[in-house]
């Protein structure tokens, strides 16, 4: 049986963040119970053909996942597990947004056999996490969070975000250090972008700061930078391990879902909005599956594999396209080599340092 | 064909400012008189291009002829001879004129007298052509007849009491147009039995009959067989075909005689050989001397033109060749430049003349164009006492070699209500005039007489003076020959590199600032690379300004879109794909529009 990852999107919210353009927003409680439905009925229409997987992860994603009554959880996974066969030890996560959980619900969580939790933080800054329109505060957070501990949830993760508006580079490092002393198991560390559509494209747009308005400047380049940086210095002071750009986990702790997306490991998509892989083919719910071509596919495994710190394998390469990296690739990775954004670690290509910086760029000279 | 008395002949033009609806009283006038009917008509059947609709201006002269049956109840054969509407053509206009007897002159009834409407009228006059005043666009709220006929009076010194008053759109009265014109339009003179003069207007070429010339016969007569000689370029021809205009086609006839116009082909490979302005005469019995006006046009602005797609070089020779078959102003020859490749540098008769031609390039034959700064033709005195014709500023000599420069000049009229004359006056002054004169036409207008540096109005003085006047500014200018003028050329250089395709040749006063903007200008058009890029401009090996384009800190797509790879790949798609659209100069990549950067300097926002 072949490796699979389940994705369940759950588009639901108490209030949009101001940097949000992930697909959420509000809704009563009709809506969420007949989203709910509809959503473990495309579960089960699988049927057939989901015999030839096993699911390795689940992820249950938002939105704020966690506004979920219980009972609708559990009617989620009963269909994912009346439909797939998913191992044991599979990793199983659900976000969840601080101060929206009560114990009787991580219980439930449990039982549905949830190990993994994924914990929206942001910032450790009550005042940062106002002006990113957050509906809670630090304090919420920790009680949460050791709500969880104290049930037993021996697997979270924290998310932070870095260059938030007003923020200095001394903040972030306190909340890196506020978050690195609670000791969770993984970190996502990832920098603010201003997304159309958002709030904050409104107020910053494309520009830089606005005078005369309510909302504080961003942090220049340069800031940020420091702050990714830091990052990378303060975590690894308190055992953690870069393992991709934004991920930090504690040894053996590495989020498995996502590495699966870096690894092209096939993966459904349930719900609005959500993405899926399977046959060579990729898809967003709704819309035309579109099929991949080898070189697609040889695209894919570069930029999607440099994001891992270890880089892409070269024989990898190889036993997957039956072509050597060396020679679909010969320029580009003498021209990245030589401008030091790439570097060779035994069998592997990875980004240096300054790669990260620039990885966009870097990953972009992939395409064929 | 019957023997046509001349008497019952017009040879007319419609002369107008832009936009007081010129094309559109030729239309009526045509479907008024049975030419063809409303539901034939393409709206503005004389501007035939695409382009010429678009832009509501006439580029190439169109000539039609129509059958008038006059109240008094004879038949009258109307020629009307619709000429360019631009300065950049006004040597084909004056051609044009020369063909006509009179003219009818096309007054908007809200905007009155304007600068084109007195250059033209001036042109008119000087070709001895009887001019007819129409008021146009009486149905607008804001006509006000009265005055505008009080001002043409005034201003022009034409009787225009008894002026149709009309609207072309609506056809209001066009018909009182029809009569005036067998009224006040003489018909013309000539003697069909003298030896043949012909003057050349205009010609096309066809791929099957060769070029076809629009000509009108001044004396004698022409039909198939006549042996003609060109009698500036000395080209001969055996006449296969004369004929008259259609609406949108050519109609054989037997003869073409004194007081006509009409077409003759006669396997003319190429429209250099049939110059407008240019006289026919008959080989065998040639007249005594040609009639006067014929000049070689000389493009006046010259820009370097390129194929983005270096692979297309090609390509755009053969479609350069193309429009030059119909286009004899048109002028190219190949040149390369370190920064763009293999092109073409070319000449053109004025900035307008340029848009069209890289229009029609990029539109009729599909090419994606890399276009440099024009310039003018600069002459350049060198102390070897050799003169130079500059057209292309990497070409000019070592400082050391130049002994002097001078640089083309232009009179230039400008009309503008009172309340702007300070901002327009400041605007000239920026600009390197010289304040010749003004006069009030009326109490709240004037006329500004300026001589400008061309190279000054070239770019976007249009613009400017339209933006400094809100609109209310009208301009028209001449060609007054050369003046010395202290000129240097300006070197831009990214990354410590010359970028040849960027120089330009510019007044030393203006240097400093326009180095500056050009400067500043570039550092928005260039992405970040890996490295800090300095721009500079330079003049020989001093450096006049600079900016900096940052070294790209980052660029990290930090999210991962929960699993959304397309659209992530979308994003690097974009990226890749905008990197496609640049030059490479040394490491430097620069965005093609950037070469066309200088052309956007705006001063004042």
């Amino acid at each position: 049986m072949k490796p699979l990852e389940i994705y369940v999107h759950i588009p639901f919210c108490v209030k949009k963040c101001n940097y949000c353009d992930f697909l959420s927003a509000p809704a009563s409680k009709e809506e969420r119970q007949e989203y709910v439905k509809s959503l473990c009925k495309q579960i089960r229409s699988c049927g057939e053909a989901a015999r030839a997987y096993r699911i390795v992860s689940i992820f249950i994603g938002g939105g704020t996942p966690s506004l979920l009554e219980g009972e609708q959880m559990t009617e989620i996974f009963r269909a994912i597990r009346d439909t797939f066969f998913v191992e044991e030890h599979a990793e199983i996560t659900v976000e969840m947004n601080p101060g929206t959980v009560s114990e009787e619900k991580l219980k439930v969580y449990q039982t549905a056999g949830i190990n993994r939790l994924s914990i929206g933080l942001q910032s450790a800054d009550n005042g940062e996490l106002q002006v990113l329109g957050r509906i809670h505060t630090f304090e919420d957070f920790l009680e949460t969070y050791w709500m969880a501990r104290g049930m037993g949830f021996g697997n979270i993760n924290v998310d932070l975000i870095s260059a938030v508006p007003g923020q200095s580079q001394e903040s972030f490092a306190k909340t890196l250090r506020k978050t690195a002393e609670l000791s969770p198991e993984h970190i996502s560390a990832y920098s603010l972008i201003i997304e159309e559509g958002t709030p904050f494209y409104k107020i910053y747009g494309e520009r830089p700061y606005v005078p005369d308005c309510e909302y504080p400047p961003l942090p220049d380049e340069d800031c940020e930078r420091q702050m990714y940086y830091d990052t990378k210095r303060i975590l690894t002071e308190y055992g953690y391990r870069r393992y991709e750009i934004s991920n930090y986990a504690k040894p053996g702790y590495e989020c498995r879902h996502n590495l699966g997306y870096w690894n092209r490991t096939e993966y459904l998509g349930f719900g609005d909005g959500a993405a899926s892989f399977m046959d060579h083919k990729r898809w967003v719910a709704g819309e035309t599956p579109n099929l991949l071509t080898i070189e697609d596919e040889m695209e894919e495994y570069m930029f999607l594999g440099l994001r891992k710190t270890e880089g892409v394998s070269i024989p990898g390469f190889e036993k997957q396209f039956g072509k050597a990296m060396e020679t679909v690739y010969k320029k580009v990775l003498a021209d990245m080599e030589s401008k030091q954004l790439l570097e060779r670690q035994e069998d592997f290509i990875r980004l240096t340092e300054r790669g990260i910086d620039v990885s966009n760029y870097v990953m972009s000279e992939f395409l064929l | 064909m019957a023997e046509i008395n001349q008497s019952k002949i017009r040879n007319f033009c419609i002369i107008a400012h832009i936009d007081h609806g010129k094309s559109t009283l030729a239309d009526r006038i045509i479907e008024m008189t049975g030419l063809l009917t409303s539901r034939e008509m393409q709206s503005q059947v004389l501007d035939n291009m695409e382009l010429e609709r678009e832009r509501g201006i006439t580029i190439k002269a169109q000539t039609v002829r129509i059958v008038y049956k006059a109240k008094d109840g004879e038949e009258y054969i109307f020629n009307l001879i619709d000429t360019p509407g631009h300065v950049d053509f006004n040597y084909e206009v004056s051609r044009s004129l020369a063909a006509c007897d009179g003219a009818i002159l096309v007054v908007d009834a809200a905007q009155g007298v304007e600068a084109q409407t007195l250059a033209n009228v001036y042109l008119a006059l000087d070709h001895d052509l009887d001019v007819m005043p129409v008021i146009n666009k009486v149905d607008l709220p804001s006509a006000e007849p009265d005055r505008v006929i009080e001002e043409i009076e005034d201003v022009i010194g034409l009787e225009a009491q008894d002026a149709p008053r009309i609207s072309a759109k609506t056809g209001l009265n066009v018909e009182e147009v029809l009569e005036q014109i067998i009224e006040k339009i003489p018909a013309p003179t000539g003697d069909a039995k003298a030896p043949l003069q012909a003057l050349i207007f205009d010609s096309v070429y066809d791929s099957y009959k060769g070029v076809i010339v629009f000509c009108r016969i001044k004396e004698g007569s022409i039909r198939k067989g006549t042996q003609i000689l060109m009698m500036a370029t000395g080209a001969k021809a055996e006449v296969v075909e004369v004929g008259y205009f259609g609406a949108g086609q050519f109609i054989p006839c037997e003869e073409l005689s004194a007081g006509m116009v009409g077409y003759i082909t006669a396997s003319i490979k190429n429209v250099k050989d049939t110059r407008v302005g240019d006289t026919i005469t008959n080989a065998q019995a040639p007249c005594k001397e040609p009639l006067p006006g014929y000049k070689k046009v000389n493009p006046m602005v010259y820009c370097g033109m390129y194929p983005a797609d270096g692979a297309k070089y090609p390509d755009l020779r053969d479609a350069l060749e193309k429009l030059q078959l119909n286009d004899a102003s048109l002028q190219f020859e190949p040149e390369t430049s370190v920064a763009l490749g293999f092109g073409y540098r070319c000449g053109f008769l004025g900035l307008l003349h340029l848009e069209i031609i890289q229009e029609r390039l990029e539109r009729e034959y599909n090419l994606d164009l890399v276009t440099t700064a024009p310039g003018v033709v600069y002459k350049v005195y060198k102390t070897n006492g050799e003169i130079l014709e500059l057209t292309n500023p990497s070409n000019l000599p070592d400082p050391s070699e130049i002994e002097y420069m001078e640089e083309p000049i232009v009179k230039a009229e400008i009309m503008v209500t009172s309340e702007y004359i300070g901002a327009i006056m400041d605007l000239c002054q920026e600009r390197r005039g010289i304040y010749e004169g003004m006069e009030y036409m009326e109490e709240t207008r004037a006329v500004l007489r300026y001589r400008l540096p061309l190279n000054e109005i070239i770019y976007d003085f249009f613009d400017a003076l339209k933006s400094r006047s809100r609109g209310y500014a009208s301009f028209d200018y001449e060609l007054d020959g050369y003046m010395q003028s202290e000129l240097v050329k300006l070197d831009i250089l990214i990354n410590k590199e010359e970028v040849d395709a960027l120089s330009f040749i510019v007044h030393a006063e203006t240097a400093y600032e326009r180095g500056r903007r050009m400067c500043e200008k570039l550092k928005e058009e260039i992405p970040r690379h890996l490295f800090e890029i300095p721009i500079q401009a330079a003049i020989g090996s001093k450096i006049i300004a600079r900016e900096t384009v940052r070294a790209m800190r980052k660029d990290v797509l930090a999210k991962c879109y929960g699993g959304d790879i397309t659209r992530k790949k979308k994003l690097l798609e974009k990226q890749k794909e905008g990197k496609k659209r640049m030059r490479q100069v040394g490491n430097v990549e620069i965005p093609q529009k950037a070469f066309m950067s200088v052309l956007k300097l705006d001063d004042k926002k």
